[in-house]
Parts: structure tokens; sequence; C-alpha cells
């Protein structure tokens, strides 16, 4: 439980800083303090143990499924990180505090910044290699976010959006990669797959997974050649770059390193792979860092550069080479987060962090120039500071591996060289900034020391450094242990943290690297000249390339695809179908199945070729819209005598009616758009057409036959048996719709009322010029309201509704039901606004539209859920038998309200979409143009 | 029958998607209401053909099948409401466009795929920006 707070602290916490975002940056800096020392002080309570050498964990099972447990382990390993995690973390706080003004968005820095702090607890605490996947993950979610902090610049925008696309590619292999761990071990849960090494190293896909698991470690911890995202990274406000891009997030990549060490290494492919790839970027970012004018920028490819140095060490197959690494993870992580903060001032003072107009900062503020010179020294490897005993660690390592035989010399020798620079760039920092003349051309003059909580956090880190220096026996040597303990698994060899081991090799190597250090900068004049003539490789270039091409491929083939025209679209998609048809019917030996034909009689065959007949008419008249409109009618007509043919009375009945709503619909639409549609597409074109459409149509037969032709089972026995006990009604059809499958039907009818609406919205504003003359001339007819029809309507109105409430309440038991009995309302009432116009209706209804289709699906709602507070599940419904005089007995249903419901949504929705369609004819016919 | 039934549902299909290819929004709207009917027949025969045995309980021995009916039912209720909402949307789009293609622009200014991918390129650019 103490591991499960520790790791959601900073994520409860993340409001926090909003909830006194008004009261100014102490408050804010405070309030986000709270969760990192509750942290603290539970991974402090944990000591003892952890220095004892036992294993806190925590399980409790989440996705079994796919073996993602929520589990944490807290030993000597990520106790070490969360250490670094949650001290520095809150160094960071206090020095943000300081360096963000008034004016930023304070809070939303904060939140970013423990929303951070807690995937990287989570990071390196996790328990289960896919748990630990997701906070990976977030980190680099987190750190895009702290990156683009200042998203008015479009340096720290492409800086973000390159880091997310470098770290998020990795992330994406270290998944693949632990997909393929979990594959091989048949467990993600740490225990397991640590205690699995041998298995893997046997299997045959133990390459792949080293190789993308490696990718997310180089990725993530700025490897060459995927460095080139961390010195963009430098976009960031510089407490992020001091925490997240030297003292944590980069070394989540290392951490994995340590953490599956025991899993992954000691095979040929690890040394060659890890080794390599730690050579180069040591050297390439020492290198590089010298010739770098931007302050930031030095300390970017410093990082890089012992980010590799840790890589390097870790690929060595000596047992002392990743205590070594884990020593310089420590000491790395105090001097350069110190280094930052002190860039982070001084950037903050002058205005600038070009180190060619930043000199002679030692008479503006000795006091900080002191902190940076202590902290510089310690990254060139000066004796007595902690930067010097992990470094002299690394050398003598260099010194005992023999994989690479006759040239075994070379380790050493490029070591000691990118000790050199090390020392070079180190001298630099130092010695341009602070001496080296006089400042010039600074956009804050004079500077002057920073306000004084700002340089605490850098005192203390520069203090550890002293410390870990001079005692490391005294301070570090007892964590260091139980950390490399955990990360190799097995007891640790001898080894001696002091600060002299008498005259050897890695002394004299160090001697080397110093002097050679110094000669090199006193030298560099050439070097620049040299290296501003070497061919500018510049990562960021090819980054923008490459993505530039894949964009412009994308949008190539998308544009021929998407060409904007939905014609094109449709068939597309249609030649799809007609493909899929054809793989699908393909298996079928035969079209014709074993169950014997129904006989043919006259009059349905009669029927069936009038409707197939005025298909191909309304196909074939399509351009004379009347015309066509008069076919489908016949169609849709036709439809329903088939229904009722084939044992369908309340299909029969829906159909008729929608049937009769439909066209009076459509010839209103008719009236409003041109009369008669141009020939336009080419021949060719509608041969395609044609040849599409035969095709469906020829496989909808095809398909149709074959089903028809072949036995089948369905559940209708037990709607059919369940019907009259369950649901107390006879109509089977009926009962099914408001009963069975009484969610579907309010799903229906919800959909019913939504459309109502949005025509409604479509309708809004909507004025059209009213024709006065039809399309041959002729003028219509200005008698708006003919007296027959009024008369008929009025005598039909009230016939109608008798009827519908008829077929509304036999619906339960006979054809009929809510459907039915609101088409047939809507029928009438639709004739009498056709009679009478839609402004008469309304006003003499008393009741809106929208209110009824609302009401309707409201009854539904209510009565479904009536029967929770009885303790049944939604839509239960009852019925029961009620004997009323003179009529005898009926059936009274719940469902029964249900349908009411229904009917209500259908008169609603028919209504509102139709006398909408009515409204806006009337709202052009001003009295000018009559 | 049930070849005949087949076939005529086929000639349904057909036509209905034949005029669903076609660039005037109203013939697409009568396209989409022959292939409703088409594809509500479909599932209504899934059924099978059945002769005078309604699915209301009595004394008969046997019944056709409820199910697919009641999901065609709905369908048709649903088919209205979608078919009133395309007609609605096709007049919006007539008004405010000042035509009834469905591309929403005459065929004489067609936009061509080269013009459309210059204007993609003008706002990725102005994104990023």
């Amino acid at each position: 439980m103490i591991l499960l707070a520790l790791v959601f602290a900073p994520f409860f916490a993340v409001v926090l800083p909003f909830l006194v975002a008004q009261r100014g940056r102490t408050w804010i800096a405070v309030a986000t303090a709270i969760a990192p020392l509750i942290a603290l002080s539970l991974l402090l309570s944990q000591t003892s143990q952890v220095l004892e050498g036992d294993v806190i964990s925590f399980k409790q099972v989440w996705i079994s499924q796919l073996g993602l447990n929520l589990s944490f382990r807290l030993d000597g390993l990520s106790y070490l990180f969360s250490l670094l995690i949650l001290g520095i973390g809150l160094l960071v706080i206090l020095y943000a505090r300081y360096y963000l003004s008034e004016q930023e968005r304070v809070a939303r820095f904060f939140t970013c910044l423990l929303l951070f702090m807690g995937s990287m607890l989570g990071l390196v605490l996790a328990g289960n290699l896919l748990l630990m996947l997701i906070f990976w993950e977030l980190t680099s979610l987190s750190s895009f976010l702290l990156i683009g902090f200042w998203s008015q610049q479009s340096a720290a925008r492409q800086g973000a959006r390159m880091a997310l696309a470098v770290t998020g590619g990795g992330g994406l292999a270290l998944l693949a990669g632990i997909l393929v761990i979990g594959h091989v071990v048949g467990s993600y849960e740490l225990v397991d797959v640590l205690a699995a090494g041998e298995l893997l190293k046997a299997h045959t896909l133990y390459p792949v997974a080293l190789v993308l698991v490696l990718l997310g470690v180089f990725t993530k911890s700025a490897q060459f050649p995927f460095h080139f995202w961390l010195p963009h990274a430098m976009s960031a406000p510089t407490p992020v770059s001091a925490y997240l891009h030297s003292a944590t997030m980069v070394k989540a990549g290392v951490f994995l390193l340590a953490r599956l060490y025991p899993l992954l290494s000691g095979t040929e492919w690890w040394f060659y792979l890890v080794t390599f790839t730690g050579l180069t970027t040591l050297l390439v970012g020492a290198v590089t860092a010298l010739f770098q004018n931007d302050l930031k920028g030095l300390l970017a490819y410093s990082t890089i550069s012992h980010l590799g140095l840790i890589t390097l060490l870790f690929g060595l197959d000596s047992d002392l080479a990743p205590v070594a690494a884990i020593f310089h993870i420590i000491n790395h992580a105090t001097f350069k987060a110190s280094l930052f903060m002190a860039a982070g001032i001084i950037d903050h003072e002058t205005g600038s962090r070009d180190m060619r107009r930043i000199n002679g900062l030692w008479k503006y503020m000795p006091h900080t120039a002191v902190l940076a010179m202590v902290a510089s020294s310690a990254m060139a490897g000066v004796p007595l500071l902690n930067g010097f005993l992990s470094k002299e660690m690394f050398f003598s390592e260099t010194l005992h591996q023999h994989l690479l035989g006759s040239f075994s010399w070379l380790l050493p020798a490029m070591a000691t060289l990118a000790g050199a620079f090390s020392v070079a760039y180190s001298l630099r920092f130092i010695h341009d900034v602070f001496f080296n003349g006089t400042p010039i051309n600074l956009p804050k003059f004079p500077p002057h020391e920073p306000p004084r909580y700002m340089k605490i956090p850098v005192e203390v880190l520069v203090f550890c450094c002293l410390l870990v220096g001079v005692l490391p026996a005294w301070t570090i040597s007892s964590l260091l242990a139980v950390a490399a303990q955990a990360s190799l698994g097995h007891v640790l060899p001898e080894y001696d943290l002091a600060i002299w081991h008498g005259f050897n090799m890695p002394l004299l190597m160090s001697f080397i690297a110093l002097i050679g250090g110094i000669a090199i900068y006193a030298q560099r004049a050439p070097l620049v000249r040299w290296y501003e003539g070497l061919p500018d490789i510049n990562g960021r270039v090819i980054f923008e390339g490459i993505v530039r091409l894949l964009f412009g491929s994308v949008s190539r083939t998308l544009s021929y695809i998407e060409n904007g025209s939905l014609q094109r679209y449709i068939s597309l998609l249609l030649i799809a179908v007609v493909v899929m048809l054809i793989v699908w019917l393909t298996p079928l030996s035969r079209v014709t199945g074993e169950v014997a034909l129904t006989p043919v009689d006259p009059l349905t065959a009669l029927g069936l070729g009038v409707m197939a007949l005025s298909a191909l008419l309304t196909m074939g008249f399509h351009r004379q819209r009347l015309t066509a409109l008069l076919m489908l009618s016949v169609v849709g007509l036709v439809v329903a005598m088939v229904f009722a043919r084939f044992s369908a009375p309340d299909l029969a009945l829906t159909q008729l009616v929608v049937e009769v709503v439909t066209i009076l619909l459509m010839l209103l639409v008719v009236y409003f758009l041109p009369a008669q549609a141009p020939i336009e597409s080419s021949s060719l074109l509608r041969l395609r057409d044609f040849i599409i459409a035969a095709c469906c149509g020829g496989l909808m037969s095809v398909l149709t036959f074959a089903v028809l032709t072949r036995p089948y089972e369905s559940i209708a026995d037990f709607f059919l048996a369940n019907s009259l006990t369950g649901g107390g009604g006879t109509n089977v059809v009926n009962v099914i719709l408001v009963d069975f499958r009484g969610f579907d039907t309010l799903g229906e009818i919800s959909v019913l009322g939504i459309t109502a609406i949005a025509t409604v919205a479509l309708l809004q504003g909507l004025s059209l010029p009213r024709a006065r003359v039809d399309n041959r001339g002729r003028p219509w007819s200005t008698e708006t309201y003919p007296m027959v029809l009024g008369m008929l309507a009025r005598l039909i109105l009230p016939l109608a509704l008798l009827v519908s409430v008829f077929i509304f309440l036999r619906g339960h038991n006979e054809p009929g039901g809510g459907f039915i009995a609101g088409l047939i309302t809507a029928v009438a009432l639709i004739l009498l606004q056709v009679a009478y116009g839609q402004r008469w209706v309304q006003t003499r209804m008393g009741l809106r539209f929208p209110d009824l289709a609302a009401a309707g699906v409201l009854i539904a709602t209510a009565t479904g859920l009536a029967s929770l507070p009885l303790g049944y599940p939604f839509l239960t419904s009852t019925f029961a038998h009620i004997n009323v005089p003179f009529i005898g007995e009926i059936e009274v249903a719940s469902a029964m309200l249900f349908d009411l419901g229904v009917y209500f949504t259908v008169v609603g929705g028919t209504l509102l979409i139709l006398s909408g369609l009515g409204r806006i004819g009337h709202t052009v016919k001003l009295p000018e143009e009559l | 029958m049930e070849l005949l039934v087949a076939i005529t549902i086929g000639v349904l299909t057909f036509s209905g998607i034949y005029l669903i290819l076609r660039a005037r929004t109203f013939s697409v709207a009568l396209g989409l209401t022959l292939f409703s009917y088409a594809v509500n027949l479909f599932l209504f025969v899934m059924g099978r053909l059945h002769t005078g045995q309604p699915a209301v309980l009595n004394d008969a021995s046997s019944y056709t099948d409820p199910v697919p009916q009641a999901l065609v039912l709905t369908a048709i209720v649903i088919g209205f409401a979608m078919t009133s909402f395309v007609l609605i949307l096709a007049l919006r789009a007539y008004t405010e466009l000042g035509s009834d293609h469905v591309d929403g622009v005459e065929k004489t200014k067609k936009i061509t795929g080269l013009g459309r991918n210059k204007q993609n390129k003008k706002k990725r650019t102005g994104a990023k920006r």
C-alpha cells in the first residue's frame, strides 16, 4: 500500500496547483511540493528495510487476460531512482518558483511537472513490464507538454514534437520487445522475467527482443543516432532541462538497462550493440559539446556524452562495470542538474545564453560562479569531487575488458580521448562564461546575483558533489551497494570506493585526460575552424525532411483516392462490396439449396413483376422527377402488398402508412428543387455505374436465392413460446418490439426524435423562392386551400383518430401497435395541414410537436425506469387482466405504456419533419409576391 | 416463388444503386429509398416465405418467423426518418450552395485532385506556423 501511495501521490496532487493558481507563485510552489514531500517521507520510512536488501512489493491483479498487473517493487535500484526523482524534483520546484515569471502559466507548469514526477516514479517502481511501459509513455507525454511549455515559440513546439516522435517511436519498439519477452517467458511480472534470463538468451527470439528493447532505451536516453532530439528539447524552460533532460527522464533508458541487466546482458549481441553505441555517443557528444555556443547546448551534448558513458559501462562484460554505471548515474544527476540550474540563473540574469556574448561574469555574480565552477569541475572529473570517482572506475573498467582481442587498447584510448574533451568543454564553460574579457552587448546589463532562494537548490546539489567526492565510503557506498546488487541480481564483487588507489593506470589516464583537455582548450582556434568546416549534418533537418517526405507521400496517395467526388467514393465502396460478395459466395458449390421451392401463384408473380418494372422505370425517368416519384410510390405500395402476402400484416400496415408520408415529403421537396436534372455524366461513367449496379443487383439476387433455398434455424421458437406467458400478448411482432427488445425500440424512437429535431435545425432560417409558374409556364393555382379537401379532411380526422386508437389498443394481441397508430394519426393531421395550413393546425392543437416527440421518448424511458425501484432490471414489463363492464376482460400490460411512448414519438417526429417543410413555403409568401 | 422474389430484390438493388451513383441529390434520395426497399425485403425474406401464417398466436400449428418482421418494422420507420433527413439536407444544400450536385458544386467548377492537394498543403503549412 505504501508503494501505491508513493506512486499515485503526485497524480492525485495535480489539481492542487490549480486550486491556488490565483494566489501567486509561492503558494503554487508550496502546493506542488506537498505530494513529493509526502512521497519522500514514505520512501525514507522504508530506508532501513531496503538497505538490508529486502524487496518490498505490492501486487493487485488488474487485467489478468493481458498479464497486466498493478504491481510495484521497491528494491535498492528503484529506491535510488525514486530518491533522485523526489529529491531533485523538490529542488527543481523551489528553483522554478523563482525562474518562472508571474505572467506565465505557473500552475499549468507545476501540474505538468507533478504529472511527470508521478510517471517517472511509476516507471522506476513498476513490478510489471507492461505497467512500466504505460508509465514510460506517460513520461514521454508529460515531457512533450513540458518542452512545449512556451508554446508561443516555434522552436519549443518543434522540439516538443521531435522529442515525442523519437521517444514515442522508441516506446513502440519497446512495447514490441516487451511483448516478445512476455511471449518467451510467459509472464510480464518482473520477478518471473528476471529469473528467466537463461531461457530468453537461449531462445531464437532473443536478438529480436534485445534489439527492440535497446531501440526503446537508446531513443529515451538520447544515444547516437537518436541523440538529436535532446539538444532541441533545450527550448524547454531550464527547470525542465535540469530535471527531465539531465537528471531523470533521459536516465529512464539506462535505468531499463540496469533493471533488465540479468535478463538481457552477457551475450555478444549485448556487448557489441550496447558498448559501441555507448562509445560512439560518448565521443560524438563530448566533441560536439566543445563547439556549442549555446550554454544549454553545451550542457545538452555533455549530457548525451555522459549517457553514452553510462551505456558503455553497462555493455562491458565485468561485474563491476554496472556498479560504476549506477554510481555515475547518481553523480551525473547531481552535477548536471546543478549546472543546468546555474545556466538558467545566468540566462535569467543576462537575458542571453550565447557564450560568445556572456563573458567575465565573475565580477557580477561571484557566488553563482563558484557554484558553477565546482559543478563543472565535477563534470570534468577533478579529484575530490564525485565525478572523479566514477570516472576513475570507468577508466579502470575499460582496461578490464578482453572481448575485443588485440583491439582491446581501443576502448581505454577512446575513453581517455573523450575524457580529455569533457575536460575541455568543462573548462570552456568556466572560462568563457566567468572570465575571458567583458560581457558583449547583453540584453540585461549589468547582471547581478539571483534571489537568495534560487541559489539554494544549486548549493544543495554542489554540496552533495563535494560530500560524495570527499567521503564516498560514508555517504553513498551502502546505497550504491544495494542498488547495484538489485540491478545485478547476485552478490557484488569486491570493490573499494576510495579517492586514492595508489599510482595506477586509471590515475594516469585521468592525468592524461586533464592535461589533454587543457591543451585542447588552449589550442581550440584551429579545432573550431575544423569543426566549422565539417559538413553540417543537422539531425533536425533530416528529421523534418523525413517527416515532410512522409506527409507528402501520404497526401499524394490520399489526394488520389480522395479527390473530392462523392460519386467516386461510393463507387469504390460498392466495388469493394462486390469483391467481398464474390469472395464469400465463390465457395458455394451451387446456388440452389436443398429446400423445395414454394409454388408460384400468378397474382403474386404479377405483383412482383409490377414492382420490378416500376423500379426500372424510376431509374429510367429519374431526370423527370415527378414521374420518377410516381413510379417510386408504386414500388412502395407493392412492397406493402408483398408483406401482406407473406404473413406480415404489421409490416404491411406500417409500410402502407410510411409510404404515404414519404411520398408526401418528397413531393414537397420536388416542389423546391429543379424539376429536371441535366445529363452530365459521360456515357463511359454511366456504363461504369451501370456495371457496378448490375453486379450488386445480380449478387444480391444470388445471395437471396441461395439463402432462401437452404434450411435454417431460428430463435423464433423462444419468442413464440414466451410471448403470451412472458409478455402478455399474442401478436409476437409487437411483443418483441415493446417487450423483449424494448431497449432497441427505445433507441430507435430516440433516433426518430433526434432526426426530427435535426431537420428543424436544418430548416432554420431557410427561405425559398416560390415559383409562380410551373416549368411549362403554366401558372400555379393561387387558391391556397381547396374547400373540398378541407371538408374531407375535417371529416376524416375523427375517423382516423378512432382507427388509430383501435389499432393501438389491439396492437398487443392483433396486428397493430404504437408505430402504426402513430403513423395513421400523423397522416390524418398532415391531411389537415395540407387543407388548412400548418399554422391553422398548430394553433388548434395546442401542442407543440417537439414537445410531443420528447414526451414520447420520456414516457417510454419512464416506463422502463419504473421497474427499477421494484427491484427488476430496466424495462421489465408486467401485465394484468382487468374485467371492464360491457366490454369484458381486457389485458393491461405495462408494455402498453411503453407503446404509448412510441406512439407519441412517431406522431411528434413525423409532424415535425413535414410541418417544418410546409412552413418554409409560407415564409416567402409575401403580400407583394402574390 | 423464391426465384421470383430473389430476382425482384436484385432489380430493386440494381436500380437503387444506379440512382445512388448519380450526381443529383434528388436522384440519390430516390435511389436510397429504392435500396432501402430492397434491403427491407431482403431482411424480411430471411425468415423465409410463409403463406397465411402470421405470427399472431392462435390455434395454428406453425407460425412465420416474427424476429425479422420486428427488425424490419423499426427499419421502415428509421428508414423514413433517414430519407427525410437526407431530403431536407439536400434542400438546405441546394439553397446554400445554389446547386443540387452531390459535391455541392457544378461539374464545370469541379475541384480537381491537384487543386485540392494545393489547398491541403496550404492548410498544413499554416498549421505548422
